[in-house]
């Protein structure tokens, strides 16, 4: 596997020759963000989210820490709820659901169970099963929550196993991984799911510098193949430019600039945005 | 004085298939109590975190014997069962003990469970159930053993106890037998101690092996 | 159905809802039993408690000996003290008792008997004592090995680095866990019942032998026993949590040595 570096020095001269997935814009969103707040206690962290994510859109979103990035995905994932404001996932309310009376209520279990489905998302820390080899960690959610007969799953997670490179692991468990392999295996599980939109968490900050040019090239590969919407948080700026239909720049609890990496990047007049940037192509 | 050994063997060996099968029996009543209880502490519907805290804290601060005594006179009126056999109400009482000071290990070790692990079972859209047959009771049984292994011990000093509401395991012999040579008390107990510690030797044996696949652990 | 029970009229449903679907059957509960035995259990709250504090003071003494005695230059001496101490340490208390009680006044080349309290206090005392030093270790263990090699550094001597360098150190910690021994250790002192002891649970079961009624003053008991321990494990599982969260490797030490 070529070193990082050259990967990225071929990546700035081939670029035209990535084949871009038109997004249409006037198909209906398969996400829609509608004025969602979020306190963590005292803490206002969004301040209303207004955002469309449309099929097979590649969405960047970057800014300082703390400024709720990962709130929103996750609040997508149904691991945060919602303090205010409603997530429409495939014209359905996601956190809300309707009572016999037409009422809105919280939603319950079984509600997100049926929408989360689409939905599929690598984390910061893996969080691979510690307790099931590398190959079971794909075959697991497929048996269990799709009801995939077993040897169907396996032929599945096997494939994709290889597609991220370690079809020669299977039985091993994922404590005997290194961080870039063990992040692999995580988005090959959430992938056998085959999601409409994957959510990306950070998935290269818990990772030492020499291991994320593995986990890049993955993700590249499939933001080029694969029909699925993506939503990445991230601190690769480099990268998210490269790849993504679109950037948001998250300031202040606010989308506060939102536009093709070009608009963003390059055109931007947002001082914040500016020192943001000045601050990460210093390092 | 060593001559009436193995006259005192075989005479308090007849109760060791009671004090065996006390144990096991309360062992299994203490080891479902503590994975019912354990879960029930950790629901999200209040009157069942409520009603299992009550009973926990109720069997963890009176003591195995006070319980004993007490569930002899309130199991016929409890149950309405008139005559309710001595075995059983041993069984009762220690496997409730006990179940509840181990709920508490099962609800610690479900808890210490990375945070991550739920959040990815959450993302790969299994359901609650899923989730913690599949997931997290998976990696948390790892973390209770040596604790198990440790509480049966526990357990088995604990069965020593139901002579006292008239179990006739090896203790009840050894009163016996006692009492009609009284100058042998010594070597009586004595002898009943060494079948405790050997009925304990696997359990010390499989609590320190415990040890060391928990201490192994989950890592992520 | 008694009368007896919560006559009170706002609880009457109680009474009712109970009857009515719960197999519980209230006939032999008396709330003048009761409210009679109550004063006379409660009598044995006094030698129940002074047996626990004075069990527990030999405990604590008996404690650092065990240590002494497995750390010898001599490792058979040692290993010998240890299977003793885990001897001791994994069979009944109560049959300990009654060797004590029973047993050893019976030996030819022992002249002495003891009272119900001393050999109740001998019993539980040594049982109790074999935990203790478990506490001690793990409460040594968590003082980090640099503490050790700092002294030597600083040339200290030996006495010198175990009274101003590790034991200050090591003993805080270990306070919650001995806490958490005397509530298990009050737990077990009505074991001494079984040989006579006047406490709480002996002044019940003769209350109940006398008046033929049991129920009402082993409930008694039994809520006695609840209402001197909770308080106390909730005092002490605060003081565990703080200090746990000031060093959280203390955490492992903790759960290998609790009962």
């Amino acid at each position: 596997m070529a070193t990082r570096e050259e990967e990225m020095t071929t990546q700035d001269q081939t670029d035209e020759e990535v084949v871009e997935q038109e997004v249409d814009y006037n198909a209906n969103p398969i996400v829609s963000y509608k004025d969602v707040h979020k306190s963590f206690g005292d803490v206002h962290v969004l301040k209303g989210i207004n955002l469309d994510i449309y099929p097979s859109e590649k969405i960047a979103i970057i800014g300082p820490s703390g400024s709720g990035k990962t709130t929103i995905i996750r609040m997508l994932m149904t691991l945060e709820e919602p303090s205010e404001g409603d997530i429409i996932v495939d014209g359905e309310n996601l956190w809300k659901m309707e009572k016999g009376n037409g009422e809105m209520v919280r939603a319950s279990d079984k509600h997100l169970h049926g929408i989360r489905d689409d939905i599929g998302m690598v984390f910061q820390h893996f969080n691979l099963f510690p307790h099931k080899t590398i190959l079971n960690n794909c075959v697991m959610p497929l048996t269990s929550v799709r009801k995939m007969p077993k040897n169907e799953a396996i032929e599945l997670s096997k494939e994709m196993l290889s597609r991220v490179g370690l079809g020669d692991k299977l039985d091993m468990y994922p404590s005997s991984l290194s961080g870039g392999q063990k992040q692999r295996v995580a988005m090959a599980r959430a992938l056998v799911m085959k999601p409409k939109i994957m959510l990306f968490d950070e998935v290269t900050s818990a990772l030492d510098p020499e291991l994320v040019g593995e986990v890049l090239e993955v993700i590249r590969d499939l933001a080029r193949t694969e029909e699925m919407a993506m939503v990445m948080v991230t601190h690769e700026m480099d990268f998210a430019l490269e790849i993504a239909d679109r950037v948001l720049f998250l300031d202040g609890g606010k989308i506060a600039e939102s536009g093709s990496a070009s608009e963003v990047i390059e055109h931007s007049e947002n001082p914040r945005l500016q020192d943001f940037l000045k601050r990460f192509r210093a390092d | 004085m060593f001559e009436s050994v193995p006259d005192i063997i075989r005479y308090v060996i007849q109760g060791f298939g009671v004090t065996t099968s006390i144990f096991l029996a309360a062992a299994a009543f203490s080891y479902v109590m503590a994975f019912v209880a354990g879960l029930c502490r950790l629901s999200n519907i209040t009157i069942i975190r409520g009603i299992t805290a009550v009973y926990v804290e109720f069997f963890r601060g009176t003591s195995l014997i006070v319980q004993l005594f007490w569930l002899q006179y309130a199991i016929p009126m409890l149950l309405g069962i008139n005559i309710a056999s001595a075995w059983w109400i041993g069984v009762i009482a220690i496997g409730l003990n006990y179940g509840a000071y181990l709920s508490e290990v099962v609800r610690t070790s479900v808890i210490s469970v990375d945070k991550g692990q739920t959040e990815a079972s959450i993302a790969l859209n299994m359901t609650r159930f899923q989730r913690m047959r599949l997931v997290i009771l998976p990696q948390a049984l790892r973390l209770m053993l040596p604790e198990f292994g440790n509480y049966s011990i526990q357990i088995l000093k604990g069965t020593s106890l139901v002579s006292l509401i008239g179990v006739t395991d090896i203790l009840y012999f050894g009163d016996v037998y006692r009492s009609s040579n009284l100058s042998e008390g010594a070597m009586v107990y004595f002898i009943l101690l060494i079948i405790y510690f050997i009925i304990a030797l696997p359990l010390i044996y499989l609590s320190k092996k415990g040890e060391k696949i928990a201490k192994k652990g989950a890592a992520t | 159905m008694s009368k007896d029970f919560l006559t009170l009229g706002e609880v009457g449903w109680l009474e009712n809802f109970i009857n009515e679907y719960t197999p519980i059957d209230l006939t032999y509960w008396s709330n003048e039993t009761f409210m009679e035995a109550l004063p006379i259990v409660a009598q044995g709250i006094q030698i129940t408690l002074l047996l626990t504090v004075t069990t527990f003071a030999l405990s604590l003494v008996l404690g650092f000996f065990w240590l002494l005695l497995e750390s010898t230059p001599f490792r058979f001496v040692n290993l010998i003290f240890y299977w003793i101490r885990e001897f001791i340490r994994s069979t009944p208390p109560l049959i300990q008792i009654f060797f004590v009680y029973y047993g050893l006044p019976m030996l030819q080349f022992v002249d002495i008997s003891f009272t119900p309290f001393m050999a109740g206090l001998i019993a539980l005392g040594v049982h109790f004592s074999t935990y203790i030093a478990e506490v001690y270790r793990s409460g040594i263990e968590s003082v980090p090995k640099g503490q050790t090699e700092a002294s030597i550094a600083l040339n200290m001597t030996k006495f010198d680095k175990w009274t101003k360098i590790i034991l200050p150190q090591a003993i805080p910690p270990t306070i919650p866990m001995l806490g958490n021994y005397l509530i298990i250790l009050f737990k077990e002192v009505p074991l001494a019942a079984t040989i006579g002891v006047l406490g709480i649970l002996q002044l019940a079961r003769n209350f109940g032998s006398q008046n033929w009624s049991y129920l009402e003053p082993l409930t008694i008991a039994a809520l006695l026993f609840l209402v001197m321990s909770y308080p106390t494990a909730l005092l002490i599982r605060w003081l565990e949590d703080k200090i746990k969260r000031n060093n959280p490797s203390l955490k492992k030490a903790r759960e290998r040595v609790e009962v």
